[in-house]
């Protein structure tokens, strides 16, 4: 059955305010359009979880989409700081709970397998744990030892952007995998945007290369450039200078309100963005091809 | 001393000199990369780059401006999920040295990289954990590199992102080294941080000035050799051409 539908039929129907979002990839796929579009409807009250909150949740948590922030590294990559994140929390307005990222990635796993909770071993640090009642100690029945465990953390929808899915939902990704899995199979409901939609025939060309099964996914979306400013790995760079050009623009709010006006408000959808960055940014974001030996999977 | 050494390129240096042939090293953008990409292409030919993002044995071939990089996934051995990487890799022991940063590093070495001022009302946000609570814990060495600056060492830190040289149960391996532009520092056995080694041309005052206790020397205090020609070089020319780091 096709779950095919536009980003804004996806988000309409899937992101309500109020809800859990979470909007996959570690540095690597981040769904920016979704993010855009998300912002474009309105949506608020949102807690947003992410690893790493990246500029996307600054955006949207600057353009007040959000009360609460769930993460375990709040920079911009590379640059420094997440600076509308950052303030807010200084100034006391946004809600935050944070873990380790392997205290973050484990609430995923734990949901996205179905369990009541998952442990850690010990590390010896223990302000964090004491400063989130979320992070909690059980004792080893086998060992008599204690483990640091934490609850499962089921997003009302994950976002996943992925190289190319069918119709269906079945996905491929390569490259820098992250929590996409575990985000998707962990959340409620699943929207997967897509470099390119592709026949079932190509899926099944390469099954080993299906990060997320069609059987999770509520909606699937042909967004190409989806991630930048991120990158899709052997479709697009990531654009650093964009990164470094946030750091110095959400300084200020006037400059933050002008960036949402032309760049979110000011578009229709990701292609009009895309369209929008021009040639020089095509050019320079472009990535030459890098082939991977073929796999024979034999004809049985 | 060439007085041209910048205090990123002698942080660098002196940390790729810690490395030794065959590490399993996890790795970090900014100068902990460039420190693994120095060591693999003088001394320790056989490094295994493990980056948090989830890549095994990366060779980047242009310098990553962020840890998920597409360059490292392209030529690398393998890649893996993030919950694998923190599993498979660093908590099942698999992980031979892991480098760490952050704002403030106190006498025991607890490494503080969330929090000026009260957690629930800060008066500075800084990113938080990231990996390195469990790179601390799990990593059978750790190296820091940090600046040597009086409010980067104080007594105390304000949160302890990841636990020192006495941290609390479970703490399996203590940290081995802190790299500064300064010096050497390192724990001794009851995990009080102390000056194992100067930079040339730094002295003993200079470190203690700049430290927020009351440092003490180790009974034999080295000199650090001075950065070679060839390592100068290699940072310069082919790793950070355009000094993103080193400057």
């Amino acid at each position: 059955m096709s779950k095919l539908c536009s980003l804004s039929e996806a988000v309409a129907q899937f992101v309500a305010d109020g809800d859990c979002v979470y909007c996959a990839g570690f540095t690597h796929l981040i769904p920016f359009a979704a993010g855009h579009e998300i912002i474009r409807q309105g949506r608020r009250n949102l807690t947003l979880a992410r690893a790493t909150p990246d500029l996307i949740y600054d955006q949207m948590v600057g353009a007040g989409c959000a009360h609460k922030l769930i993460f375990s590294y709040m920079g911009n990559p590379g640059v420094g700081s997440l600076r509308i994140l950052r303030s807010e929390i200084e100034a006391g307005r946004l809600e935050w709970e944070e873990y380790s990222h392997f205290g973050m990635i484990t609430r995923l796993q734990a949901a996205a397998a179905g369990l009541p909770f998952l442990p850690m071993k010990l590390t010896g640090a223990e302000d964090l744990e004491h400063a989130n009642p979320q992070i909690r100690r059980v004792v080893d029945p086998y060992s008599g030892a204690e483990v640091v465990v934490v609850p499962p953390l089921h997003p009302d929808v994950a976002i996943v952007h992925v190289q190319r899915a069918d119709a269906e939902g079945n996905a491929h990704i390569w490259g820098i995998i992250g929590e996409q899995k575990e985000a998707a199979f962990a959340a409620r409901h699943v929207i997967v945007t897509a470099e390119e939609i592709v026949p079932e025939a190509v899926i099944r060309s390469d099954p080993n290369r299906t990060l997320i099964p069609g059987l999770v996914v509520d909606a699937v979306v042909l967004v190409p450039f989806c991630a930048h400013p991120s990158y899709t790995q052997g479709y697009y760079d990531r654009d650093n200078l964009f990164y470094l050009r946030w750091d110095a623009l959400s300084e200020s709010p006037e400059a933050i309100q002008r960036y949402l006006d032309e760049w979110v408000y000011g578009v229709k959808d990701r292609a009009a963005y895309w369209a929008k960055l021009g040639t020089e940014a095509h050019q320079r974001l472009a990535v030459a091809p890098r082939l991977a030996a073929e796999v024979n999977y034999g004809q049985y | 001393m060439n007085p041209e050494v910048s205090s990123a390129e002698l942080m660098t240096i002196n940390s790729a000199r810690l490395l030794r042939d065959g590490d399993v090293v996890f790795v970090g953008v900014g100068i902990p990369n460039l420190a693994c990409n120095l060591a693999r292409r003088t001394h320790a030919p056989n490094l295994l780059l493990i980056y948090e993002a989830g890549v095994i044995g990366a060779r980047p071939s242009r310098l990553p401006l962020s840890i998920g990089d597409p360059t490292l996934v392209s030529g690398a051995a393998g890649v893996c999920s993030m919950y694998d990487i923190f599993t498979l890799y660093l908590q099942r022991g698999n992980v031979d040295v892991g480098f760490l940063g952050g704002a403030q590093i106190d006498r025991y070495g607890n490494i503080n990289a969330t929090v000026i001022g009260d957690y629930a009302h800060p008066r500075v946000r800084l990113p938080g954990s990231g990996g390195s609570q469990e790179i601390a814990a799990w990593a059978k060495r750790c190296y820091v590199m940090t600046p040597h600056q009086k409010r980067r060492f104080p007594e105390q830190v304000d949160f302890a992102t990841s636990a020192g040289f006495r941290g609390g149960a479970g703490r399996p391996a203590p940290p081995r080294a802190v790299v500064t532009d300064l010096g050497i520092l390192e724990p001794d056995a009851s995990g009080e941080l102390l000056l194992a080694a100067l930079h040339p041309g730094v002295t003993l005052e200079q470190a203690q000035a700049n430290t927020g206790w009351s440092l003490r020397a180790a009974a034999q205090l080295r000199r650090t050799l001075p950065p070679t020609a060839l390592e100068l070089r290699i940072l310069r020319e082919e790793l950070d051409p355009e000094g993103i780091y080193l400057k």
